[in-house]
């Protein structure tokens, strides 16, 4: 055990370096996930739009099994599946789509929010339905999905230590290395903890701020 | 574009029907509008008058008969017997003379005042950024708002606003304007603003100009024609001086008396 008692500073000063680098992984995995998340989230609000029933069925089943099972089992099925794509890889692409299962909602409920005499004016001037969609429509929309894409970063952030299961060595797995090797267990958490702490936190306040702006 | 001039009607109602659910606004409706008319549409609320403009402009779709503009099927066609559908390809180039101002104005909010003008003539008329730019800035002029040029929509007043949304609507050269009670919306002593930069176009230009309005004074003024609606049928026809002095119908006297408080 522990001999120098419950908690060591200098225990929590060591595992430092070894979090920063797991740290860059976790906010990695957070900007590309986002990134996949945001455009393949507005697609498929978009593809939700289709007319026809035979699109918007298959899609409406897909999306709703990726929402209804842990992220976790989606993370290890697919890497188990998947064995010549780098775990990273594979990280981000699981949350990436994880979330942009999220994400088409508010992108749904962003587009709903436009005002039909935007859609009418746009009629009445005889501007492409592309054009009205890219110009017009969207602009706005996206406005409004600001603050729940900031919403939906945070959330993800935090769920990146579920990259662990899948061997990627995030913040969370580097403490566990580390408290594997010198049972400073206590220190290592709690450091991922703190540094989580750092960079959600004032995260959600900017989140917070967009929303009063944005609203 | 065909504009026709040998008296082929600009506007153009064979039995046109419109239902919302169980409710019928119109009831195969017929009338014309000539080139170059002004014709004010009174009535009271429900009694069919914005279905009409918003069938013009296809923001709603008829269930029965046609519109014809300028002679051309508009948004639906006989096939042998059969009604059906023009597709939007062929509507875009009817649609193309018809322009709309709106109650609410509907002027697009993430652009600038210049924007809202120039976006329709450079991606629907494909126009220079120049040319469009210019003759944008020209209307602006023309409706007061040259100062206004690079604000966003959310800066000006309603009565501002509604003063783009005409010369945004005048930036696209329709050949027929469509005014759907585009004072209803402003406060009172900004009214006569936007009505003097109506009066200017109808004196200026001759763009044929159907309105819904409740400004009877300006439907005076203004237009050459007044329809009287009830329940989707037009009721009374006649010249605006007619029409308010010495209505005949008895629904027509009693809805201005309502109107005009006397």
């Amino acid at each position: 055990m522990n001999e120098e008692g419950i908690w060591s500073w200098e225990k929590a000063w060591e595992v430092l370096p070894s979090l920063l680098r797991g740290l860059v992984i976790t906010i990695e995995a957070t900007v590309v996930g986002m990134v996949i998340a945001s455009i393949l989230g507005l697609l498929i609000a978009l593809a939700m739009r289709a007319p026809t029933r035979w699109v918007r069925g298959p899609l409406r089943l897909v999306v709703d099994f990726i929402r209804m099972t842990p992220l976790l089992v989606q993370l290890v099925f697919a890497w188990l599946l998947l064995v010549d794509v780098p775990p990273l890889v594979i990280g981000f692409g699981v949350l990436g789509v994880h979330y942009a299962t999220y994400m088409s909602e508010v992108y749904r409920a962003g587009i709903e929010a436009v005002p039909p005499g935007q859609w009418e004016a746009a009629t009445a001037l005889n501007l492409p339905k592309g054009r009205t969609w890219f110009a017009i429509i969207l602009p706005q929309a996206i406005r409004k999905t600001l603050p729940g894409l900031g919403n939906y970063a945070v959330s993800m952030f935090k769920e990146t230590p579920f990259l662990f299961a899948i061997t990627v060595v995030e913040m969370y797995s580097a403490a566990l290395n580390f408290g594997a090797n010198t049972f400073s267990y206590i220190e290592a958490l709690t450091m991922v903890g703190l540094l989580f702490l750092i960079v959600s936190y004032p995260t959600s306040l900017l989140v917070r701020r967009m929303e009063i702006r944005f609203a | 574009m065909t504009t026709a001039s040998n008296g082929t009607p600009a506007i153009e109602f064979k039995d046109v029907v419109k239902r919302f659910g169980d409710n019928v606004v119109l009831d195969k409706l017929n009338f014309s509008v000539a080139q170059g008319d002004r014709v004010t549409l009174i009535g009271p609320s429900g009694s069919g008058k914005t279905t009409i403009l918003r069938l013009l402009m296809t923001l709603e779709e008829a269930n029965g008969g046609l519109i014809l503009i300028d002679g051309d099927p508009y948004t639906h066609e006989y096939k042998g017997d059969r009604w059906v559908e023009i597709p939007e390809k062929r509507r875009r180039l009817v649609r193309k003379r018809v322009g709309m101002v709106f109650q609410q104005f509907n002027l697009f909010p993430n652009m600038t005042v210049l924007e809202n003008i120039t976006e329709a003539p450079i991606h629907v008329l494909g126009k220079s950024k120049k040319d469009a730019v210019e003759r944008a800035e020209q209307l602006l002029e023309q409706v007061g708002m040259s100062e206004k040029r690079d604000f966003k929509t959310n800066q000006l007043s309603g009565g501002q606003q509604q003063r783009v949304a005409i010369a945004r609507a005048l930036a696209m050269d329709p050949e027929i304007l469509l005014l759907d009670e585009v004072t209803s919306a402003l406060d009172p002593e900004i009214v006569a603003d936007v009505l003097g930069v109506l009066r200017e176009i109808a004196n200026t230009t001759d763009i044929t100009m159907l309105l819904v309005t409740h400004e009877m004074q300006f439907a005076r003024e203004v237009s050459n024609r007044v329809l009287m609606f009830d329940h989707g049928k037009i009721v009374e026809e006649a010249d605006p001086e007619t029409m308010f002095t010495n209505p005949t119908h008895e629904r027509t006297q009693e809805f201005l008396k309502a109107v005009l408080g006397r």
